[in-house]
């Protein structure tokens, strides 16, 4: 191999960021005539892909016909016509010069990072062979795809087709897994993205752990301003000053890991004083006497001295609930794999909002409704022999989806297991920051045959690949139209605004490239996007034309029921008793407990504390962390220490410090300290997805600590395979240690 | 009371995360501005006077450094202004309001008057200087005639230039520090002050001149050290935002400046060998003179410096 | 008239969209900004609050930085807002310190920039960046000399304050608390 084998990833092709010029010329007057000439530049609709909320939107062009900035489509209930501060900083996505430019392939040892520059042909050739050579020796179910956003559509068609089921996102066992199986258990129906809760309209509303407004999924920050504004009681709970907490009436301040006994002492106290919804729970739910049996004890007094929360708080808080009962929304969060009995807490959620009976309700969870797209018409599909469920025989139960984290650790051949995953495709997901214990899923990685990476940055993960696949941002590429569940049906397209930047291609096209290598062509019908989108526009009375124009197609509601239970209508749920399961026969019937029950976590040992993680408004996960636009408003982040700890350990703000875990496990970089009255005295908080290790990544890499790193333990759910993640305490070293720790 | 105050997403480059628009240039600007203006304000009220030949030092020797000081200072408000190109804008209007303004403009006048008044005394500093061009002699003569007349404009642009160079600053009270008016009168008093000290270097030795020029430099020290106690009393009489200001040289980062540079060496030092100078102890003058210069230039430095940083 | 905005403290979540939007809008160079975030936390835990708010230049109405201006770049137009026109601004840097509120920065090209309160958007009658994508619609813009427009009669009806009164600048940003 010669020296010029040895490519980095990301400092490969043309480089420079070539911003636009100020468009309006500042000579007093001249400032009217030159913006006016802005409305004839320009715009094309788009969806984001800065996080899964998905806002329908507009890339503007500049006069030199390059992206000048992105804007809300005023039609689209995801957004109402205004992206979040990630969304508006979309355009450094596209114009960050270390995004990956061209198709490379492995020179060196796996992770060595020495690539060197190939054709999309050679690249194409390299994945197909691999993956027939996988088929042949072990079956086409060896190759799993892990994907999180619209590419994985197109890769999952052709894996579909190749003859594998095993399509997976982090977004379910690291993410809101737990919840949606709870509330099917519970009403025959998950939540969904976006959420079906009707903030706007409600009285009350229960936060607990969810941050929105740091938690920046646009609809439902806008929401909580309007229920803000209409004087809606808000209740929080968290152990972290959150930024919702300081707009809550009530912020209850509790003692990590501990919700469970928060949420079963208000079940006691709202069946104790009857304020549940008598008649709503008469005529729907089944298993309200077991229940009420259940919670017999679990008294606020008992509650307070396991959550810290004060007996009468718990009391005033349940009748708030009560009072605005049923417009009234214990949230059910997002990110909810935190300690492993997360289904059972989920089910304490859903149960709660059961007896205030705001399900189906105005101002509780409203009935959603997507409209129907033409399906593409495809050969079937191959049946495949086995699934990862094969690996995890009478685990997990529950799972509706198939588990991140679980394809990974089946990858890792043991005694018990033979059916490793010998070929891993990975689109848009940052296995090393997104799943918990790096080491675990990099052993995953040593096993494989074949690993494709489809990015957009040199991220972490890239450096591990075979094969890695360049894609344009979502700002240069067309995708599938995003159809999604609101009050009321849309369709939203995503058109590029602007030519591809560098040798970049779009998901579509390299899933149909590659699709015609591994003579499964027919899966892909048309030759390009427009028509394949045209055709299926044509299909409802619409077409690309047209979509161009508007962006958000609007739908009438097929059914006027986006309050089904209003007025006690008849409604049969999709359970096995047809009500609201209270008491789980579903989770009876597979072994786990038909009623939420509280368990003690591990508590942190001396001179350690709990780690617990969330969202900056400003970043999403680890994907925005080299964002210029975006590093411009926070380029790391830091830990925050309430001042008593912090005095303890002489530790001052803006200090470098170095974490180490409970298992050894020391931050990659330190990390800036700061001492905050807004977190707990036994926790440590910090935002997700910084401290990168990947050297290409100019403005990210070293920047703030990662969490996932030190993530080395988790507490799976035993009924769905949720990683539970807050189970994991750190310390702090003012130098870095040596390697081995304390 | 605020327990954590985080302004996010703002670096803006020479404001976070303080104020530091304003290097070097701007307190060595004005403290060169205050000394020509001292020099020039005693050349010029003596020469009113009539008494050109009992202090020749301070009419004719000291005022013919002035006007490349005062080109100095000009050179370095230009390499300020981080849009130089439009710097002649500066000359499209005059505004009232503004002390830059009309300190530029004062500069615009004096300098050229400087220069004359200069061109007129430099036979007498040095008797051997020759004129290139027959012509340029016989116009610095003529102009000689009329002595009295740029006497009376260099005494009252000098004064103006004086006042500018305090005025600059308690001008802006967005910052607590500047915000006094006794920084106007101070600074006046302090270039009259670094006037006396240069002057000092320029009498003969033992001459009745340096020992008047002594006295009066001890008095204009006097004067100043009364209006340095005014200006900080007057921050730690006064509201929050100032009594934190003052911090800065109460025990904060300014304080061992402050008080070692500023108070004991540029002026308690110097008066105490002016004290002994008077009673005739040898003293070479070239001590207490450039303390004094040093002070007053470090005055300004560190009121342009925690200036910056002081704020609301 | 006399333009001006108000800011909802009780709605503004602290995200930072005002000021990516701004960037984007004004093409403000990367590693500067027209307008900022502010978190303010006081008490002790669990007794805490906590105000978050939206900065930028005040356009006062007795504007120091127009006053210290020594070429008329700095100059107030109809409306009041405050504005600097590049060519004439020399870089002296006096309205920078004039400014109580740190809202001026020299902008790379070296003239003084600052927030325009997006006059561009402004006069074609549609409303800055800032307010136009704020995703808790907390910032509200508008004439405050007439009195039926939405702004005066918000601020009619909620309690407010301005920053540093004490300055004597007559803000032009309102905070409703
Ligand atoms: N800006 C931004 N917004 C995002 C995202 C992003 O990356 N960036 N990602 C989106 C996605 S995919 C998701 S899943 C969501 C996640 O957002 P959420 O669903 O809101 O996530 P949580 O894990 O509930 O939120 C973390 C909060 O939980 C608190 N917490 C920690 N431990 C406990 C505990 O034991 N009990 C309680 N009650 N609270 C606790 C933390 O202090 C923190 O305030 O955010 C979405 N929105
Ligand atoms: N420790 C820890 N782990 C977590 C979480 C946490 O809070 N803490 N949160 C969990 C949650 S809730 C979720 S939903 C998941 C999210 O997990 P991920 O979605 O995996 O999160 P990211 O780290 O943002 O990784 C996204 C990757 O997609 C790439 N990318 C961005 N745009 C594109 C594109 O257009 N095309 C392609 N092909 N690639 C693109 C980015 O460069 C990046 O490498 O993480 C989970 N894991
Ligand atoms: S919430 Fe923000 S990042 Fe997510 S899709 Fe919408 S605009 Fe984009
Ligand atoms: S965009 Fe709105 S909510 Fe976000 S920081 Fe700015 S003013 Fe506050
Ligand atoms: S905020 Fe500052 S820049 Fe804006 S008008 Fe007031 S003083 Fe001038
Ligand atoms: S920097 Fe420019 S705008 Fe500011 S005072 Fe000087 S000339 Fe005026
Ligand atoms: S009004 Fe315009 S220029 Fe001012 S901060 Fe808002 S977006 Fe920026
Ligand atoms: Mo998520």
């Amino acid at each position: 191999m010669n020296r010029r084998d040895f490519i980095k990833i990301g400092g490969l092709g043309l480089g420079g960021l070539a911003m636009a010029n100020p468009i309006f010329d500042w000579a007093t007057g001249a400032v009217l005539t030159e913006a006016d000439l802005q409305q004839t530049f320009n715009k094309i609709p788009t969806y984001c892909e800065v996080c899964f909320w998905k806002c329908a939107g507009w890339a503007h062009l500049n006069e030199k016909g390059d992206i000048w900035k992105l804007t809300g489509n005023d039609n689209d209930p995801h957004c109402n016509g205004r992206l979040c501060p990630r969304g508006t900083g979309g355009v450094g996505m596209y114009y960050d010069d270390d995004r990956l430019k061209t198709p490379l392939i492995r020179t060196g040892e796996r992770g060595s990072q020495s690539f060197r520059e190939a054709t999309w042909d050679e690249a194409f050739d390299y994945i197909a062979e691999k993956m027939q050579k996988i088929a042949e020796e072990y079956g086409p179910e060896c190759m799993a795809l892990f994907s999180h956003g619209s590419g994985g559509k197109h890769f999952g068609r052709m894996l579909k087709a190749f003859g594998s089921p095993n399509i997976t996102a982090p977004s379910y066992a690291q993410c809101r897994g737990p919840r949606e199986v709870a509330f099917f258990a519970t009403y025959g129906e998950g939540i969904g993205s976006p959420e079906r809760v009707d903030i706007r309209d409600t009285d009350c509303l229960v936060l607990i752990g969810s941050h929105i407004g740091e938690n920046m999924h646009n609809g439902q920050v806008q929401e909580m301003s309007d229920a803000i504004d209409k004087g809606a009681t808000i209740i929080t709970v968290d152990p972290r000053f959150s930024t919702a907490a300081s707009k809550s009436k009530y912020w209850l301040p509790i003692k990590p890991s501990t919700d469970m006994a928060l949420l079963l002492s208000w079940i006691h106290v709202i069946i104790k004083e009857e304020w549940y919804d008598k008649k709503y729970v008469d005529k729907y739910a089944f298993g309200f006497e077991e229940l009420k049996t259940h919670v017999k004890d679990f008294t606020p007094e008992w509650a307070y001295g396991i959550t810290t929360i004060k007996p009468n708080v718990i009391r005033k808080t349940a009748k708030e609930m009560a009072n605005a009962s049923p417009s009234v929304i214990v949230h059910p969060g997002r990110h909810v794999t935190w300690y492993g009995d997360d289904t059972q807490r989920l089910r304490a959620v859903s149960i709660l909002n059961a007896l205030l009976g705001s399900w189906g309700r105005r101002g509780g969870f409203y009935n959603p409704e997507k409209y129907k797209v033409a399906k593409l018409k495809l050969p079937k599909y191959p049946k495949p022999n086995k699934s990862w469920r094969d690996a995890f025989p009478d685990q997990y139960k529950l799972a509706g989806l198939a588990l991140a984290s679980g394809i990974c650790d089946a990858t890792i051949p043991t005694d018990e297991r033979d059916c490793s995953f010998k070929g891993w495709i990975v689109n848009g997901t940052n296995l090393i920051s997104t799943l918990p214990n790096p080491k675990n899923t990099l052993e995953a990685i040593q096993n494989l045959d074949l690993m494709v990476v489809i990015d957009t940055m040199p991220m972490e993960i890239t450096g591990w690949a075979d094969v890695v696949l360049p894609e344009c941002t979502y700002l240069e590429r067309y995708d599938n139209l995003r159809v999604s569940a609101h009050r009321e049906p849309t369709i939203a397209l995503r058109a590029p605004a602007i030519e591809q930047k560098y040798n970049t291609k779009s998901a579509w096209w390299m899933a149909k490239e590659l699709s015609n290598k591994l003579n499964l062509k027919d899966y892909f019908p048309f030759e390009t996007e427009e028509e394949e989108l045209d055709w299926q526009l044509k299909q409802i009375g619409s077409s690309l034309k047209e979509m161009n124009k508007i962006g958000v197609k609007k739908f009438d509601r097929k059914f006027d029921d986006l309050y089904p239970l209003e007025n006690l209508e008849e409604y049969e749920f999709n359970t096995n008793t047809g009500k609201i399961e209270l008491y789980s026969t579903a989770m009876e019937d597979e072994g786990y407990d038909p009623l939420p029950k509280y368990t003690a976590h591990d508590e942190p040992p001396d001179g350690f504390y709990r780690l617990i993680y969330g969202r900056a408004p400003m970043h999403t996960f680890s994907r925005t962390a080299n964002n210029p636009n975006l590093t411009d408003l926070m380029d790391e982040n830091d830990v925050w220490i309430n001042p008593k700890v912090a005095k303890e350990w002489g530790l001052k703000n803006n200090q470098e410090i170095w974490l180490e875990n409970q298992d050894g496990v020391i931050s990659s970089f330190p990390i800036k300290v700061r001492v905050t009255e807004r977190i707990r005295w036994d926790s440590v908080y910090m935002v997700h997805g910084f401290g990168h290790t990947n050297k290409n990544l100019s403005r990210a890499h070293g920047k703030g600590a990662s969490d996932a790193e030190l993530i080395t333990k988790t507490k799976i759910d035993p009924i769905m395979g949720g990683t539970g993640m807050r189970v994991n305490f750190v310390t702090f070293h003012t130098e870095l240690p040596t390697q081995g720790g304390a | 009371m605020i327990e954590e105050l985080i302004i996010s997403g703002r670096m803006n480059p020479e404001i976070d995360p303080h104020l530091h628009a304003w290097p070097w240039y701007v307190p060595t600007d004005l403290f060169l501005a205050a000394l020509v203006a001292g020099i020039l304000i005693f050349s010029a009220f003596l020469t009113l006077h009539g008494r050109e030949n009992e202090f020749p030092a301070a009419v004719k020797r000291a005022p013919i450094l002035a006007p490349f000081l005062l080109g100095i200072a000009l050179l370095l408000l230009f390499l300020d202004l981080s849009h130089k190109l439009y710097f002649w804008q500066l000359y499209t209007n005059i505004r009232w309001t503004s002390p830059l303004s009309w300190g530029a403009w004062t500069y615009l006048f004096l300098t050229p008057l400087a220069f004359i008044w200069a061109a007129i005394h430099i036979k007498t500093a040095f008797p051997n200087w020759t004129w290139p061009y027959k012509w340029i002699d016989t116009f610095i003569e003529s102009l000689k005639g009329y002595r009295i007349w740029f006497a009376w404009a260099i005494l009252g642009l000098s004064l103006t230039l004086g006042m500018y160079t305090g005025i600059l600053l308690s001008a802006f009270n967005a910052r607590p520090i500047w915000n006094s008016a006794i920084i106007g009168p101070l600074f006046l008093t302090s270039g009259l002050t670094s006037a006396t000290a240069f002057i000092l270097l320029n009498c003969p030795k033992g001459s009745n001149e340096k020992k008047l020029f002594c006295t009066v430099s001890l008095i204009s020290l006097g004067v100043q050290t009364f209006l340095m106690i005014h200006l900080v009393m007057g921050y730690l009489s006064s509201d929050l935002a100032q009594v934190k200001a003052a911090d800065l040289f109460l025990g904060g980062e300014f304080t061992t400046l402050f008080w070692i540079l500023i108070v004991a060496l540029g002026t308690l030092i110097p008066a105490y060998l002016h004290i002994l100078y008077l009673k005739n102890i040898k003293i070479p003058v070239i001590v207490p003179s450039i303390l004094i210069i040093l002070g007053g230039f470090f005055l300004r430095y560190i009121l342009v410096e925690a200036g910056q940083i002081s704020h609301w | 008239m006399r333009y001006a905005m108000a800011i909802d403290t009780k709605k503004c979540v602290g995200c930072s969209d005002c000021v990516v939007a701004c960037q984007t809008e004004n093409n403000v160079p990367i590693g500067y900004c027209r307008d900022w975030v502010v978190e303010a936390t006081s008490g002790t835990y669990p007794d805490l609050s906590m105000e978050l708010r939206s900065e930028r230049c005040n356009h006062c109405t007795n504007a120091p930085c127009v006053r210290c201006c020594p070429t008329e770049a700095s100059h107030i137009v109809e409306g009041g807002i405050v504005l600097v026109d590049p060519d004439q601004c020399i870089g002296c840097k006096a309205c920078i310190a004039s400014c109580p509120y740190d809202a001026r920065f020299v902008h790379p090209e070296g003239y003084v920039d600052k927030c325009t309160f997006c006059i561009h958007k402004v006069e074609k009658g549609e409303d800055p960046a800032c307010v136009e994508v704020c995703p808790t619609k907390c910032m509200y813009f508008g004439d405050t000399d007439d009195p039926n427009s939405d702004i005066s009669k918000l601020l009619k009806k909620r309690k407010w304050k301005t920053l540093i009164p004490e300055a004597g600048t007559e803000p032009n940003i309102y905070y409703l608390i």
